[in-house]
């Protein structure tokens, strides 16, 4: 291939299906990602709104298992993993001074996966007998139960886990391999640093959940009997193997959020990250220990005593590291010279209701105490808390971060915060209700409740509807800031540092195509 | 003048903030307000609600201090303020002593959680045995030692649910059949299901164990008061997962033994029923109440079922068809293929006139008119 062919920049439909640029596919994974979001936040507006008051008013029961189930398969393979990719891949190479990713046509290959994944999952909603109705952790016996939708969902996963797998192999590659020279290890972005981590963690996990989804597939159609008792099998042999998974996928979830909090505070405080080495074994450390607490899962299944023990000293530990991070975050703050953009307010509010989520997790790490939470709406606020309060918000967060330099547009500083704001608001009125719904014995999973816990549903139906309508704010500035907008420069944020702010805003289609200098 | 004074005690905001909260938090950790576990009554669960009290304040505690901090120096160091930033950016003894603290503070909780962990743990020395199976969708009890044995199931009627009339106090929480135990007795659990995992849970006991089918668990409760306690199955099981409550009735001893007397009593008129012949009406008014609550849930409460999942019995070959080949299929299941679940076997669940009534309606309702009158004699004939 010639220099002069690589030069192009290509356009029409063929530029986007055959890009290898990582800054198109990027873009590309951004755009997929939050199309899933609008399916996955309408899917939680039909749960919610049959949740509204007591009895079954818009929907039976079985398809509203299917709504839970899609819904969480949706948001968390269709939206916050595949953007978190999409800013990796926007981001990963410019930061360590890269042209590129390493393997840019297996990157073109990692994305064009996603929409046929997705579609198969669309599609088991109108499989006879609907969608998946397991929930989107698809325990059997029940997930065996299930009609032909289960397939499609188990196939879909297969595709969603190599695209995955895929990605990270490549994210890996690049990182260790294409740094500008003078960047060592401990020189990286954080961002770069909990990318790395993480992509590791997906090659380790994502196989294990193949390895289940497999088992349920032959349990299913080829006569094993894996999850079978009658046949000498186990259906808690599941729960395990699926949760060694699970369990360092919600990691997964969370580490590039704190990777981005990390980048915004020092830009928005005008100092150095706190405590940057600590950080990096933080991270590590939470990256290790996410492979020995899977358990915790599963705490009434019935384990032997030792095993329960066990579980709860390893989750009780990961606060350590992660009580370490926020600290360090804070101390950034400390005695700078802040401004509030937009982007800082996702970091602060992100730092702030994931940290709600931390602590409710800590409290579901007790085992005795699990046993009155596990499987109720405290659970169900718990995982909302920390996975939109803390990967959502980052990813709000990182995308007002970083849009100047793909657009080369400033957004509407007054719109970004009016939409934070909302968005805030609406998300603490939906969840919060949660923890008391749960403490006071509602389960989750459930079309229909107690006359008891009609008030706080309502709150939390509210919550939904107002959040839901603030991300019609988001969506009209993104899109806003792709055509017009105050030019930005190539530093955009006054103290801002990284490889990437010494570009021009927008970045060049190709950029870095000689190594910088590292001081 | 109020900025004023925040700016000389920069203190005051923060113990202001800490204080209006512990002003509002207190109250939750009274169980009565609504915020926090229902009421207690049974020692394990009294120790878990200790646990989740001291957690939460402890956590509750920690929150305030850091973000207290850190919503101090939003207000303090900001750039508008004029304040200009330093440049520290580490500091190997503070990152130190946030990493022992926290640690310690960790395994203070982990003690008391061990210790209430091990107690519950301790099923040994009951005075009781009560089996739990759960079934897609209601529960079964058998107390073994005292030979009886009862489905329950959700009693709230369909059009509660459906709208169609007003909800009653214990909508959704309310059985035909309650558990009933002995107060001031350590009752042993064994937890298993028929047919996908379930979980048996009444928040007032502190219990909560899933119910795996092929597998026993084992948890005990010693409940200290009588009343009734309710609760609900905590795992997904299939669509009608929230319409399986459980409700506790726990008596004294004496009550108890009278109860398992009459539960005795009532057990042998069943079995005496199926010796006796019964008329086509009274058989068509015993099988609708006996399908709506059985059989309903998935072929429906007009007989169409669910396309795909739950095959219709209007106007089927099973109801239409052979006698025997009908009663079968309700005593033993059926697995076509053409249909994703499983219809179980029911051989257990109904007795003979229940199960004799529930054909007879089936192959006389629904536009089904074979003129088939099903007697209980028959269908025990068929139980070999």
């Amino acid at each position: 291939m010639s220099a002069d062919h690589h030069a192009e920049h290509p356009t029409g439909i063929s530029r986007w299906l055959f890009t290898t640029n990582h800054k198109d596919i990027g873009t590309l994974y951004l755009l997929f990602a939050f199309l899933m979001s609008i399916v996955g936040g309408i899917m939680s507006l039909v749960i919610r709104s049959e949740l509204w008051q007591p009895g079954l008013q818009l929907v039976e029961p079985q398809f509203f298992n299917q709504m839970t189930t899609v819904h969480a398969l949706v948001m968390i393979f269709g939206f916050i993993m595949p953007a978190f990719v999409g800013l990796a891949n926007w981001m990963v190479p410019m930061m360590i001074g890269a042209p590129d990713m390493a393997l840019p046509r297996l990157n073109n290959w990692s994305f064009w996966i996603l929409p046929f994944a997705a579609t198969m999952l669309m599609l088991s909603l109108f499989a006879p007998g609907g969608g998946p109705a397991g929930g989107w952790t698809m325990y059997p016996p029940l997930s065996v139960q299930g009609g032909m939708g289960v397939d499609f969902t188990l196939l879909s996963i297969h595709m969603l886990g190599i695209s995955s797998i895929l990605g990270s192999i490549n994210i890996i590659a690049t990182i260790l391999n294409m740094r500008a020279p003078g960047m060592t290890l401990m020189k990286m972005p954080m961002f770069v640093w909990t990318w790395l981590i993480t992509a590791f963690l997906l090659v380790a996990s994502m196989p294990v959940l193949a390895g289940a989804v497999t088992m349920l597939i032959t349990d299913r159609h080829f006569g094993t009997h894996f999850f079978d008792a009658a046949g000498g099998g186990d259906p808690v042999l599941f729960q395990h193997v699926f949760w060694f998974f699970g369990h360092p996928e919600v990691y997964i979830l969370i580490l590039p959020a704190f990777g981005v909090f990390s980048q915004i505070i020092p830009t928005f405080a005008r100092k150095p990250l706190f405590g940057y080495s600590s950080m990096v074994f933080a991270t590590a450390s939470i990256a290790f220990l996410s492979f020995i607490v899977w358990a915790h899962h599963m705490f009434t299944v019935g384990m032997p005593l030792a095993g329960e023990l066990f579980f709860m000293y390893a989750t009780m530990l990961i606060a350590v590291p992660t009580g370490v991070k926020i600290f360090n975050w804070v101390s950034t703050m400390w005695r700078g010279s802040m401004t509030f953009e937009t982007p800082m307010l996702w970091a602060i509010g992100g730092v702030f209701t994931f940290a709600i989520g931390g602590f409710s997790g800590l409290m579901l790490g007790i085992t005795p105490a699990d046993f009155q939470y596990q499987d109720t709406y405290f659970v169900v606020a718990h995982f909302h808390y920390v996975i939109v309060g803390g990967s959502a918000f980052a990813l709000f967060g990182a995308v007002y971060y970083w849009l100047p330099k793909w657009t080369g547009h400033m957004y509407s500083e007054g719109l970004g915060k009016l939409h934070f704001w909302l968005t805030m608001i609406g998300f603490n009125l939906t969840f919060f209700p949660q923890h008391f719904l749960g403490l006071a014995g509602m389960p989750r999973r459930i079309p229909d409740y107690a006359l008891q816990f009609t008030e706080f549903n309502q709150w939390s139906t509210v919550g939904a509807f107002l959040t839901i309508a603030s991300q019609l704010i988001f969506f009209y500035i993104a899109i806003k800031a792709m055509k017009s907008g105050e030019k930005a420069t190539g530093k955009v944020w006054e103290a801002a540092d990284g490889l990437e702010w010494t570009l021009p805003s927008p970045a060049p289609y190709h950029s870095f195509t000689v190594a910088p200098k590292i001081k | 003048m109020s900025i004023k004074l925040i700016r000389q005690f920069p203190g005051f905001v923060s113990r202001l903030v800490l204080g209006l909260s512990l002003w509002l938090v207190a109250p939750a950790v009274f169980a009565e307000y609504g915020l926090n576990f229902q009421r207690p009554v049974t020692p394990v669960a009294h120790k878990i609600l200790e646990l989740h009290n001291m957690i939460l304040i402890i956590c509750v505690i920690i929150f305030l201090l850091v973000f207290g901090v850190m919503f101090y120096s939003v207000f303090a160091h900001r750039k508008s303020r004029g304040h200009k930033a330093a440049q520290f950016h580490d500091n190997s003894t503070l990152e130190v002593i946030w990493t022992v603290i926290p640690f310690l503070i960790l395994v203070g909780m982990a003690v008391p959680s061990t210790a209430t962990l091990i107690d519950m743990s301790d099923t040994s020395k009951s005075d009781l045995t009560v089996k739990i199976t759960g079934y897609q969708w209601k529960w079964k009890y058998d107390y073994p030692d005292q030979d009886v044995s009862f489905f329950s199931t959700l009693a709230t009627p369909r059009e509660q649910i459906e709208n169609k009339g007003d909800k009653n106090e214990h909508y959704l929480l309310e059985v035909d059949n309650p558990i009933v135990l002995p107060v001031g007795k350590k009752v042993r659990f064994l937890v298993t299901a028929n047919d996908v995992i379930h979980a048996w849970w009444v928040p007032q006991l502190g219990v909560k164990k899933d119910a795996i089918p092929g597998f026993i668990n084992e948890v005990w409760a010693k409940v200290e008061e009588p009343g009734i306690y309710r609760g609900q199955c905590a795992e997904l099981c299939g669509k009608d997962h929230g319409f399986m409550p459980i409700v506790v009735s726990a008596v004294s001893q004496e009550d108890f033994t009278k109860w398992v007397a009459a539960q005795k009593d009532k057990a042998a008129a069943e079995s005496a029923s199926s010796d006796k012949t019964w008329t086509k009406d009274e058989l068509m008014e015993k099988g609708g109440k006996a399908y709506a609550s059985t059989c309903a849930a998935c072929h429906g409460a007009e007989g169409k079922g669910i396309p795909g999942m739950f095959p219709a019995l209007e106007g089927s070959k099973v109801a239409t068809g052979p006698v025997e080949d009908h009663i079968k299929t309700v005593l033993h299941g059926r697995a076509t293929g053409k249909f994703s679940a499983q219809m179980p076997a029911f051989a257990a669940q109904l007795n003979d006139a229940d199960m004799a009534a529930i054909v007879t309606f089936e192959r006389n309702a629904f536009g089904n008119k074979t003129g088939d009158v099903v007697q209980p004699a028959q269908v025990k004939a068929l139980r070999k």
